[in-house]
């Protein structure tokens, strides 16, 4: 193939026949949602011409619902409108938050949660907010649909769980307990417009009387994947998230890291701020889950 | 592959230009129409020197590919005018002298539309935030805050 | 200028003459110009940071589909060595033809090696591609310590460090060495009661201008080019692309498009030859246009520097000693910016001993250009820091201290000349008046204060006034309006002639259309090229008084000239209306033919510009990361024309010396790339980063210019490195010496001094 092409199909069936169908005759593609990484890619690092399958009008792409029992999150809408959503930002705001820090008000007019997860940088800011909330993939291919838990979707530094063939549909995540909430924080030298130093998200479960009763810690940035910590989690349940507590999770955090040093960070750095970021976003979760301050 | 037959609107106008499948939309906007307001300062996203919007969305013209646009509607700096008559934004942008180059001052004011149509009353730092994606380097942004206050004052004004 | 003076254009805020165009995007920036037949010039960049070129086979590239040029080193004209002069920052012709296409070395990564046209820039991409060019790799040198060791490898074999008694045996990089000093510096160190000393690095940096460099070239087949670029100053591109082309000043013409900012990085060239030869190549016209990350990696940032400091003080805090050994990175050419800083480091203080020793160093990255104040940020950074520890020391408040050494009126300059009427000692006094001074500061805040300082310069300007048949005014000049300028132009005209300010147009002309000027640099185009246009405009006064002398019949000296109408002398016995302007130009066929001003000058007298900047700063201990919570610019403006854009000039000093202060740096890995050659990972201030900039302008009028006039575009960005660093001490507890203050360096000297 010696040049781009472009395609927009209009259905999932017709999507999934243009990759079959290329696959075949051994022709490259590539699915395009928001674009945002993959234009810049584009011009830079991978100039190989393909054929660009736009998978933004898909209306499995673009559904969002909320009011169910499961949250359900289309991969390609972009941020704006996942931001903008009232309920959205009530049941999972650390997921939202975590969408509004992703590049500037002109990328959140792109972007999207299925591109941050499948573009697979370990500095994704969705991606520990998305496990975090227990996120699970929904990806379709000419054989059906699976699941794949977020925290297994990305399996490398760029590498993504999907395989030739299939699309990423959506995110789904599960109604959050009562007394459940996240939040996300991560770390950049400015207030906006870089890429995370170092990321957490943390999902908080509170009983009635304050307690920790379940706890979800992921943290970004920090290895060559975002990182599911069950060590940080544990360290959080069946306390109040008082300052000790919050310091385990934190340095549990920071031994499950596995940093590099780069333009953006050094091992220590991040190793440092990792737990910070850990302590200070599970505090917002369990404020947001009711409890006392 | 050939060149793409595209059928959009710009600024309300209809609009069909040839482009290639890779083509990014602000070298369709600059080179194919002649729309040379929208300019490049780093073509990866990261400036906003090349502010559009898509059916009321702003984007970077840069990240979006000019095959994408078919059957929308987008608004570049050179809408936002009507005819000779500036937009409130405009006129406060040279009120305050929120300008001094002025290059990064069509991706601010399309940005600032943006923001001001959804956001009549913003804060100081809701504006910040919202225009962080918007690199200036002459002005310290502070005569763009103030103008962008200003132009949102005149803004309600007239809708009240 | 002797009485105070009212004015009625200047010193309002007036909508700036171009403003309409450039809020409505038809304003026509470098890349916005094509011709008929038009195609794109691109180059093949070195990807070695020191290199010798041993082939470059073009002949695959030239025959890819599109390709109608193709050009390597050997295509241009050998450039014998001779200083440039006209600029704003030092350099040779050689080094400049050699900088603009590599010969038989590349001596950064990213030196253009090769340049392509074709009918797309992609297909001139994939012509780049397959270009082959093999390389034998050097050893890279990347900084001063390793350029300066005694068995550093000599990056250029024919280079001789000048400014020593005797020519040395050995080449060295150190290109040039200057020292400035008065009095006995031992002497003064040892009457001080206390004698504190720092060494002080920053890093490189980039001017961040938005628009990349752009040009469209064409020449015609009797070999007359005409260039549209984004520069600061056309004439140096005609006079720089004549040079690295062999060809004759007449020529080339340029014509100035609007710019994109520059801060002193389009003072010179890149591209310009080599489209021209292209076109010559290709008999098309070829734009080119820089990437982002070409305009990193292969346009001229700021030098890093190494600043040792030393102070010796009284416990009064009279200063009785300092000095200075500075060293600056020039890139792979020489000529850095290390003069100016030297000539600046100490100008604020009466000292009576100094010495000041300066080194221009190279180093295999791209040469360095101007970046307002050229130098002067470094030196005073370091110096304006090593003074916050003496006031510190002393117990003394920072405004004080600096109070108590103040250089004024009569004082002779650590750099030469006697001080004319300045205004530091205002900026000091009004700093601690202000009412930002006071504000309670809260836990992990700090306070920081720091003058800054810059000579302004002069030079040469051109202006013409044409008055046309009814009356308005067109003002011709020669300095691209890179902030407002056309404005103050326009506004200085009006003044003169007593006409409105909406009845004058400023034109900024082509190299064949305005006489010859200087950049836009230097801070000095309201000043000189303001002072030509008061000239011009004084040139047509007093043709409009003999115009209307001979209407009346009476002499020329009995005519005046007063808010812009001709009138007759008080007791001059005629009976005659006042005429003006429009009057006197409609008339002008028969009074003479057309009414044409005219000045040009070589100005001199511009008058230093000092300022006092203080930041409050707040610090996360966990992270390291500074916010800034305010930031007050005070500066001595001489006469503000347009306040409202020399409040701009303030406020954007004050950022882009806060993001030099706080993020901005090149990142360099071991092989001498730069890993950061983008918006993304270099990190300008954005919206959100910054709060308003509180401004206060003292006006100390310059008495060298009618108005007061002196230059304010580069002062701001001295002092604000300083202020955040004294600022960030005071919130942290712990001095950094070296910059970006970025939160991991924060960080790791918080933990160090908890340890």
């Amino acid at each position: 193939m010696e040049s781009f092409a472009y395609a927009a199909p209009a259905t999932l069936d017709e999507a999934l026949d243009i990759l079959k169908s290329h696959r075949r005759r051994k022709v490259r593609t590539q699915l395009l949602a928001g674009g945002t990484d993959m234009l810049v890619q584009m011009r830079t690092s991978d100039r190989e011409p393909r054929v660009i399958v736009d998978i933004k009008k898909l209306k499995e792409t673009n559904r969002l619902n909320v009011g169910g029992k499961d949250t359900y999150v289309g991969a390609a809408l972009a941020g704006v409108l996942l931001t903008a959503d009232k309920q959205l930002v009530a049941r999972h705001p650390g997921l939202v938050e975590a969408v509004d820090l992703i590049g500037s008000s002109q990328i959140q007019g792109r972007a999207s949660l299925g591109g941050n997860l499948c573009n697979a940088s370990p500095a994704g800011d969705t991606i520990p907010a998305i496990i975090a909330n227990g996120g699970v993939c929904v990806i379709a291919s000419a054989n059906g649909t699976r699941e794949i838990a977020a925290e297994k979707f990305v399996v490398g530094v760029g590498r993504n769980a999907l395989k030739p063939g299939e699309i990423l549909l959506g995110i789904r995540f599960p109604k959050p307990a009562k007394r459940t909430s996240d939040a996300y924080l991560r770390f950049i030298p400015r207030s906006e417009m870089d890429i995370a130093v170092a990321g957490a998200g943390v999902s908080i479960t509170l009983d009635k009387s304050g307690k920790c009763t379940a706890a979800r810690v992921a943290i970004g940035a920090v290895a060559p994947t975002a990182l599911l910590v069950p060590a940080a989690a544990k360290a959080l349940v069946g306390t109040r998230l008082e300052p000790a507590a919050l310091q385990a999770a934190g340095a549990a955090a920071s031994d499950a890291s596995k940093p590099i040093t780069d333009k953006r960070g050094t091992v220590e750095y991040r190793r440092s701020i990792v737990a910070v970021l850990v302590r200070r976003a599970a505090k917002i979760a369990a404020e947001r889950a009711g409890a006392l301050k | 592959m050939a060149k793409v037959h595209v059928s959009t609107s710009v600024n309300g106008q209809h609009t069909e230009f040839l482009c290639e499948p890779n083509e990014s939309l602000l070298d369709v906007l600059r080179e194919n129409l002649q729309l040379t307001g929208t300019k490049e300062g780093c073509a990866t996203g990261d400036c906003g020197a090349c502010s559009v919007t898509i059916d009321g969305t702003l984007v970077c013209s840069c990240l979006v590919l000019g095959v994408e646009i078919a059957g929308k509607e987008v608004g570049t700096i050179e809408g936002i005018a009507k005819g000779d008559v500036l937009h409130p934004i405009q006129q406060k942008f040279l009120e305050h002298a929120a300008l001094q180059c002025g290059v990064c001052t069509p991706g601010l004011i399309v940005a600032t539309k943006s923001l001001l149509d959804s956001n009549p009353k913003p804060t100081e730092e809701e504006i910040r935030y919202y225009l962080a994606g918007n690199l200036c380097r002459c002005t310290g942004y502070d005569k763009i805050v103030r103008a962008v206050q200003d132009a949102a004052q005149t803004m309600r004004g007239k809708r009240a | 200028m002797s009485e105070a003076r009212q004015f009625n254009a200047i010193g309002r805020r007036v909508i700036r003459p171009d403003g309409v165009d450039k809020v409505t995007g038809r304003a026509a920036f470098g890349a916005d110009y094509t011709l008929p037949g038009t195609i794109y010039g691109k180059v093949l960049r070195s990807p070695h940071a020191h290199a010798r070129i041993v082939s470059i086979d073009t002949k695959k590239a030239s025959r890819m589909p599109g390709v109608l040029a193709i050009v390597t080193g050997a295509d241009f004209p050998k450039v014998g060595s001779e200083e440039i002069t006209g600029g704003e920052g030092a350099g040779d012709y050689k080094d400049l033809a050699t900088n603009v296409m590599a010969r038989d070395r590349v001596l950064y990564h990213g030196h253009a090696v090769a340049a392509v046209a074709a009918t797309s820039v992609a297909e001139a991409d994939a012509a780049l591609a397959a270009i082959k060019v093999r390389y034998e790799k050097l050893r890279p040198v990347m900084d001063i310590d390793t350029a300066m060791a005694d068995d550093a490898v000599v990056i250029d074999e024919q280079l001789f460090t000048s400014g020593l008694p005797e020519k040395p045996s050995k080449p060295s990089n150190v290109a040039t060495v200057m020292e400035l000093k008065r009095g006995d510096v031992e002497a003064g160190f040892a009457a001080a009661d206390i004698v504190l000393e720092g060494t002080y690095r920053t890093p490189t940096v980039h001017q961040g201008y938005i628009e990349p460099h752009a040009c469209l070239a064409t020449i015609n087949q009797g070999g007359q080019a005409t260039v549209w670029a984004s520069t600061q100053g056309h004439f140096d591109v005609r006079s720089g692309a004549a040079k690295v082309l062999g060809m004759k000043v007449s020529d080339i013409k340029v014509i100035p498009t609007e710019i994109g900012g520059g801060f002193g990085g389009k003072t010179t060239i890149y591209v310009e030859p080599v489209a021209i030869l292209l076109s010559r190549r290709s008999g098309r016209p070829v734009k080119m246009t820089m990437t982002r990350e070409e305009v990193f990696r292969a346009s001229g940032p700021a030098s890093a520097t190494k600043c040792v400091i030393k102070i010796g003080a009284k416990n009064d805090g009279t200063l009785t000693a300092m000095s200075a050994w500075l060293a600056y990175e020039a890139g792979a050419f020489k000529g850095s910016s290390m003069a100016p800083g030297a000539m600046c480091v100490f100008a604020p203080y009466k000292v009576d001993n100094f010495l000041i020793r300066g080194f221009d160093v190279l180093v295999n990255k791209p040469k360095v250009a101007a970046y307002r104040a050229p130098g002067a940020p470094q030196s005073m950074y370091a110096c304006e820091s090593l003074l916050d520890e003496l006031a510190g020391k002393l117990g003394m408040d920072p405004i004080d201290l600096r109070l108590k050494n103040a250089v004024e009126e009569g004082c002779q300059a650590a750099y030469g000349p006697k001080f004319n009427a300045i205004g530091f000692r205002e900026c000091l006094e009004a700093a601690k008046r202000h009412p930002n001074y006071s504000v309670p500061l809260g836990p992990d805040e700090g306070r920081g204060v720091a003058a800054g300082f810059w000579f302004n310069a002069g030079m040469q300007s051109s202006a013409e006034i044409h008055i046309n048949e009814d009356g308005t005014v067109t003002v011709i000049e020669g300095n691209p309006d890179i902030g407002g300028s056309r404005a103050s132009m326009a506004m200085m005209a009006a003044e003169e002639l007593g006409v409105p300010y909406e009845r004058v147009r400023v034109q900024i002309a082509d190299t064949e259309s305005a006489g010859y000027t200087n950049t836009t640099g230097g801070s000095r185009v309201t000043f000189a090229t303001g002072m030509a246009v008061i000239q011009a405009a004084r040139d047509i006064i007093g043709q409009c008084k003999q115009r209307a002398a001979s209407t009346w019949g009476i002499d020329g000296d009995m005519v005046d000239w007063a808010d812009g109408k001709a009138i007759p002398k008080p007791g001059v016995n005629a009976d005659v209306k006042p005429l003006t302007l429009a009057n006197i130009a409609s008339n002008a066929a028969r009074t003479g033919g057309p009414l044409l001003g005219r000045a040009s000058l070589n100005a001199r007298g511009a008058g230093p510009g000092f300022s006092v900047n203080f930041a409050d700063v707040r610090v996360d201990r966990e992270t390291g990361k500074l916010d800034v919570l305010r930031f007050t610019a005070i500066q001595d403006v001489g006469k503000a024309i347009h306040p409202s854009y020399v409040e701009g000039q303030l406020q954007g000093g004050a950022a882009q010396g806060i993001g030099w202060a706080l993020n901005e740096e090149y990142v360099y890995n071991k092989d001498g790339v730069m890993e950061n050659a983008g918006f993304l990972d270099y990190r300008i201030p954005v919206a959100s980063d910054l709060p308003m900039i509180d401004t206060q302008m003292i006006e100390v009028p310059n008495p060298s210019h009618p108005y007061g006039v002196r230059g304010v575009g580069e002062t701001p960005i001295v002092a604000p490195l300083a202020a955040i660093a004294n600022a960030s001490c005071a919130a942290t507890g712990v001095r950094i010496r070296d910059l970006p203050l970025s939160p991991p360096r924060v960080l790791a000297a918080l933990e160090h001094a908890a340890s």
